[in-house]
């Protein structure tokens, strides 16, 4: 295309320097692009991750500290798009940005514009709108080293010269040729000249102008990935593919619930033998008391699954980076759609059995909004780690162990899937009334890209581990805090005579009692009823109220609080606990997370009431039951 | 609701849709039967109108179809397939 004015491709350097430096600067660029490896690079752990208010959309934001002359410079990393013509979230958010008109973040000073190279012609085309924007731009090829590798060239200068734009060609994941992507950061600016550009709203143009320009800049394109092809007619054989699937679910399982459990008991350990000399050095107070009890077993009760977590997402990341999540989601996506779903929900809710807290934010890898709420909706009814403490002092209790298939299956383990399987059929009915009614499907096709297999980098996948991590205890960590200070003071007050009451004269017992009648129907006592109160908080926090209740260290009398329950609770009452605990929310982190990630207190509070309603209704249904057929 | 009968293409006929093409075979795209927006959005994937497009593979269950367009793949469900319209030529794959 002609019509270029001023800079004839000159080095970075030589460009005017802008009187004031850039502050902030914009990354912008099509989905697997390598945009976050890019910002990653750049940032480091000098980054932030926040939603855009309002909507769904993530917003990060990092300082890059340029060596150079020792100033910041603080980078945006926009949501990835193919298009500035606003027609998702993603998309408006990222349109709004670069107009200046995104409350709350001021208008970029400038834009690096990262486009994977080994698909110039078709990320070339967002070249377009982003220049048109006229703003101080630097274009970046990434992925360098895999367009050397696969065959493939491009002359960085002269498509610079095309555009009159600086162009850098790079390799993020390498850290390679990063240093014009810092000088352009540290203030030389290249301004866009009047480029005659396509219209924007005409695609085959758009398309056909970045084919021109590839052309002009000696772009070849690579030969296609060898291996990528390969591992697919493993992973995407019809017989070897599902085995795949099946193996890479079952190793993130075994990983969770069996690989996470020393980690667990050590930060379980760490937690209370810190407790102990705390309470061993403290003068005994009530002070004491709210510290130990409140705050100490409170918090100790989240940081407990941060191993659990962190494992959680590194296979995530693994999966991710390495490309087979796509293979994944695609395997999935037929089983998916039963439920109303698609295959980017598989992954969110396999990381549901762990703990809902990370599904609803691995839930932000799907694009489709409606999707991404009905999968945000509905993993808390996946069984997490959290019930299994509830389940298993239950089902001890009340279930005799008792062979149905010889050694392999007993009436214990029998009750426990027969759990599992109930908590993913409210899932999946859950899913399907949700997808026929408020959140039926906008009819946007699905569509997945399948990028090349890459190796996942240590840095890239940390840096993930680390935000996750960091979120989860913030988040969760504060609200478990508040509530569990709460929650403590509801059950040492009013105090009697300056002391502190027993937990059935205190508020917490009181309460307890006043919803007596409302439990009663579902085979609950005022102690139970205390129990559920207080493990709305966190489902697991049950079993210590109990013990309190019945008066029993809950750790060390687990078969005297299992004899306390089987004198004040009938077969029909713990079947609806079990039930009731299937169904409902109680996890204040993940009603904090769900708020959260779907900007608003709209979503939490219909989930919220919805799981109630259920696990009340269940509950009573199965209490009935089971009390009939017993006789 | 769905339509699992398909009318086999006649001898010597085209295929009519992207989902007619057998894995390894293509066609030049020639309608996109979408809304407007969901078909930019194809455009912008490089399903472009006169773009030859690969039938790479397919989930194991043959649904999702996998595409490849100027050497990206993508994924698409086979109703979505069926509103891509696409002519095989008879000659060979020739010059781009």
């Amino acid at each position: 295309m002609s019509g270029l004015h001023g800079c004839e491709g000159c080095p970075v350097a030589a460009l005017p320097i802008q009187g004031g430096a850039p502050r902030l600067v914009a990354l912008v660029g099509p989905p697997n692009s390598g945009k976050s490896t890019l910002f990653n690079r750049l940032t480091g752990l000098r980054q932030r991750v926040a939603n855009f208010p309002g909507v769904t959309v993530e917003q990060r934001r990092g300082r890059a500290r340029l060596e150079a002359d020792h100033r910041e410079v603080v980078l945006i990393d926009l949501p990835g798009v193919y298009s500035l013509t606003p027609r998702s979230d993603d998309e408006r958010v990222t349109r709004d940005v670069l107009a200046g008109e995104m409350a709350g973040t001021p208008r970029p000073d400038a834009v690096l514009l990262i486009l994977d190279s080994t698909n110039l012609n078709r990320h070339l085309v967002l070249a377009a709108p982003v220049l048109a924007l006229g703003l101080p731009t630097l274009v970046v090829l990434n992925m360098a080293d895999e367009l050397a590798n696969r065959g493939g060239a491009v002359d960085p200068e002269a498509l610079a010269t095309r555009l009159g734009v600086p162009v850098a060609l790079v390799s993020a994941s390498r850290g390679e040729g990063l240093e014009m992507v810092r000088e352009f950061l540290s203030g030389a600016v290249g301004l866009p000249p009047s480029l005659d550009l396509p219209v924007l709203a005409d695609i085959p143009k758009c398309r056909q102008w970045a084919v021109a320009l590839g052309d002009k800049a000696g772009y070849s394109q690579p030969a296609p990935p060898v291996w990528t092809r390969r591992l697919d007619a493993v992973f995407l054989h019809p017989v070897a593919g599902p085995l795949v699937f099946l193996a890479v679910v079952i190793a993130v399982f075994q990983t969770i619930f069996s690989a996470a459990r020393p980690l667990m008991d050590a930060v379980d350990h760490a937690v209370s033998a810190s407790g102990s000399w705390l309470s061993a050095v403290l003068p005994a107070s009530a002070l004491k008391s709210l510290l130990i009890e409140g705050v100490w077993g409170g918090v100790g009760s989240v940081v407990i699954f941060l191993p659990q977590i962190l494992l959680l997402f590194l296979f995530i990341g693994i999966l991710e980076d390495s490309g087979y999540l796509a293979r994944a989601a695609l395997i999935a996506d037929r089983t998916m759609r039963k439920a109303g779903l698609q295959g980017k929900s598989f992954l969110p809710l396999l990381s549901a059995y762990a703990c809902a807290v990370p599904a609803v934010l691995a839930a932000r890898t799907i694009e489709n909004k409606r999707d991404r709420i009905a999968t945000i909706l509905i993993a808390p009814f996946m069984t997490c780690s959290a019930r299994l403490p509830v389940y298993t002092l239950i089902i001890a209790a009340f279930i005799p162990e008792r062979p149905i298939l010889g050694p392999l299956l007993g009436t214990r383990a029998a009750a426990m899937l027969g759990l599992y399987l109930l908590g993913f059929l409210a899932a999946f009915g859950t899913a399907r009334l949700l997808k026929s009614s408020i959140l039926k499907s906008d009819g946007a096709p699905f569509l997945l890209e399948m990028p090349p297999y890459r190796r996942p980098t240590l840095r890239q996948i940390g840096l993930r581990m680390y935000d996750r991590a960091k979120i989860f205890l913030h988040r969760a960590g504060t609200v478990i805090l508040g509530v569990a200070v709460v929650l403590w003071i509801l059950a040492h007050l009013p105090l009697s005579g300056g002391k502190m009451p027993e937990i059935a004269n205190s508020v917490a017992g009181t309460i307890g009692r006043a919803i007596e009648p409302f439990v009663r129907p579902l085979g609950f006592d005022w102690r139970i009823g205390i129990g559920i109160v207080m493990s709305l908080a966190a489902r697991e926090v049950i079993v210590g109220t109990l013990g309190t209740l019945y008066g029993m260290d809950a750790k060390a009398g687990t078969a005297g609080l299992q004899a306390a329950l089987r004198h004040d609770l009938t077969p029909g009452g713990a079947v609806a606990l079990l039930v009731f605990f299937a169904f409902a929310m109680q996890c204040l982190s993940t009603v904090a997370v769900v708020r959260r990630e779907t900007g608003g207190w709209k979503w939490p509070a219909i989930q919220f009431a919805y799981m109630g309603l259920l696990a009340y209704s269940g509950a009573f249904i199965a209490n009935r039951l089971v009390t009939l057929f017993l006789g | 609701m769905r339509l699992s009968l398909r009318t086999a293409p006649a001898a010597g006929r085209n295929p009519a849709s992207l989902d007619d093409l057998a894995v390894g075979e293509s066609g030049v795209l020639s309608s996109i039967d979408l809304p407007e927006g969901d078909a930019n959005r194809l455009m912008e994937l490089g399903f472009l109108p006169g773009a030859r497009i690969v039938a790479a593979r397919s989930a194991p269950g043959g649904d999702p179809r996998v595409f490849r367009v100027d050497g990206t793949e993508f994924a698409l469900r086979r109703e979505t397939a069926r509103k891509l319209r696409v002519e095989t030529g008879k000659e060979k794959e020739g010059a781009p």
